[in-house]
């Protein structure tokens, strides 16, 4: 029998280097299972309680134009969340029980989402600064190890790049604007630029599962690597638009062919994490409200469906 | 307030005339009109399909990956099958 497991094991670590994909019914091993389960409904998570921040500017949007491109990107950000949720499922996780999981506050979702969206120019750099990290992190993913995963990260990304492009113009539109707006940018800006770096999550040296996750292929980058990219991809676009980087220590370092950037707040990060952030009540409060608020309407689409399948059978009997 | 989960269905589409349907995702819905509809929603937002199938999870039989192996040795050792297999004078033209 362990012989058996063993085989088993190595059969699936030399599937996973020489990159096949791993599908639903294939063997893996428990850790893999779990650290996908962990990984994927947290990122579903994501998705749906990132549709809050931005929901709250909806009917404020500035012109039909900006709220009919909000409403459809808060609605791709649904569709993101379900596509991850049915991925999941795939390694036999119950939706019920991860959306019970968020709602209890056992499983977690990315932190730049318990941030509050202060004025119209949050808007644009969310999408620019936030959803640009975002495709930063899914890209790589797109050839994660685990087949349904790496599928559902294909159609994400591919409606990624609107959604950041549409925070870029909602900058640079304010940028080009009056002064005031200009400056609303600015303090958006500096709002989300270090929030958006944490997203990569921890540094490399306090990321424990980075080395299993990277040996499994699930990850493809470290947590530092996509966040030295990321800095310097923004960098430039920042100069662009006139924006300052709230990072007085940012300088570029010939030698790496990069960007040095300041300390981030660690303490900060772990205090959002561990529920501590500007919002992370309100979020869960307003997910566990429109739960229980829409309850009544599962309940009854389901008895619907009942009953016209009985009546179904009645007729052919 | 645990009321019970709707049942998961797959989601098969036809991206354009003359083309498969093809397996997408999956998706909970109460029945198939619901599920074809949210199907719409989840998969084809931007003009993914002109066709949706939808059927209940449950109603799908899949082969045991584990058997792969013994299951499709028949068809592993006939070579013959393949027109590569088969010798050519190099003065036939159109073959
Ligand atoms: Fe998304
Ligand atoms: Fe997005």
């Amino acid at each position: 029998m362990e012989e058996v497991e063993v085989n088993l094991e190595a059969q699936f670590e030399e599937k996973v280097a020489k990159d096949i994909r791993i599908e639903p019914k294939d063997w893996m091993p428990d850790a893999y299972r779990k650290t996908l389960i962990r990984q994927i409904s947290q990122h579903a998570h994501s998705e749906i309680v990132g549709m809050l921040p931005e929901g709250n500017w909806i009917t404020r949007a500035p012109s039909l134009k900006r709220k009919a491109i909000l409403l459809a990107k808060v609605q791709d950000e649904a569709g993101h969340g379900l596509y991850l949720y049915s991925a999941a499922e795939t390694l036999g996780a119950s939706r019920d029980q991860m959306i019970a999981d968020l709602h209890s506050g056992k499983a977690k979702y990315s932190s730049i989402f318990n941030y509050p969206t202060l004025s119209w120019a949050d808007i644009g750099a969310i999408g620019w600064l936030v959803d640009g990290a975002a495709i930063m992190n899914q890209v790589p993913l797109c050839r994660t190890s685990y087949g349904p995963y790496a599928r559902a990260m294909v159609r994400v990304c591919k409606e990624e790049s609107f959604h950041q492009r549409q925070g870029f113009e909602i900058m640079m539109t304010l940028c080009n604007g009056a002064p005031e707006q200009k400056k609303m940018a600015q303090e958006a800006f500096n709002r989300w630029w270090w929030p958006t770096l944490m997203m990569f999550g921890p540094k490399d040296e306090e990321s424990p599962n980075t080395e299993q996750s990277m040996r499994w292929r699930i990850k493809r980058f470290t947590n530092d690597e996509l966040r030295q990219r990321f800095v310097d991809m923004m960098v430039p676009q920042a100069e662009f638009l006139g924006l300052t980087v709230p990072d007085k220590d940012l300088t570029w370092n010939e030698a790496k062919n990069g960007y040095d950037y300041g300390q981030i707040d660690w303490d900060e990060f772990w205090s959002v994490v561990k529920g501590n952030g500007p919002c992370n009540k309100q979020r869960i409060q307003t997910r566990v409200k429109a739960d229980q608020e829409g309850a009544w309407v599962r309940e009854a689409a389901l008895a619907h469906a009942e009953k016209r399948a009985q009546r179904e059978q009645q007729k052919v009997a | 307030m645990n009321t019970k989960e709707w049942p998961l269905w797959e989601v098969f589409i036809r991206s354009k005339q003359g083309l498969d349907h093809k397996h997408v995702g999956s998706l909970h819905a109460a029945d198939a009109e619901m599920a074809v509809q949210n199907a719409r929603d989840v998969y084809t937002r931007r003009m993914e399909g002109i066709s949706i199938w939808v059927v209940e999870s449950k109603h799908i039989h899949a082969s045991n990956p584990d058997d792969a192996t013994a299951f499709y040795e028949p068809a592993n050792d006939k070579v013959y099958r393949h027109p590569t297999f088969y010798e050519v004078p190099a003065e036939i033209k159109n073959m």
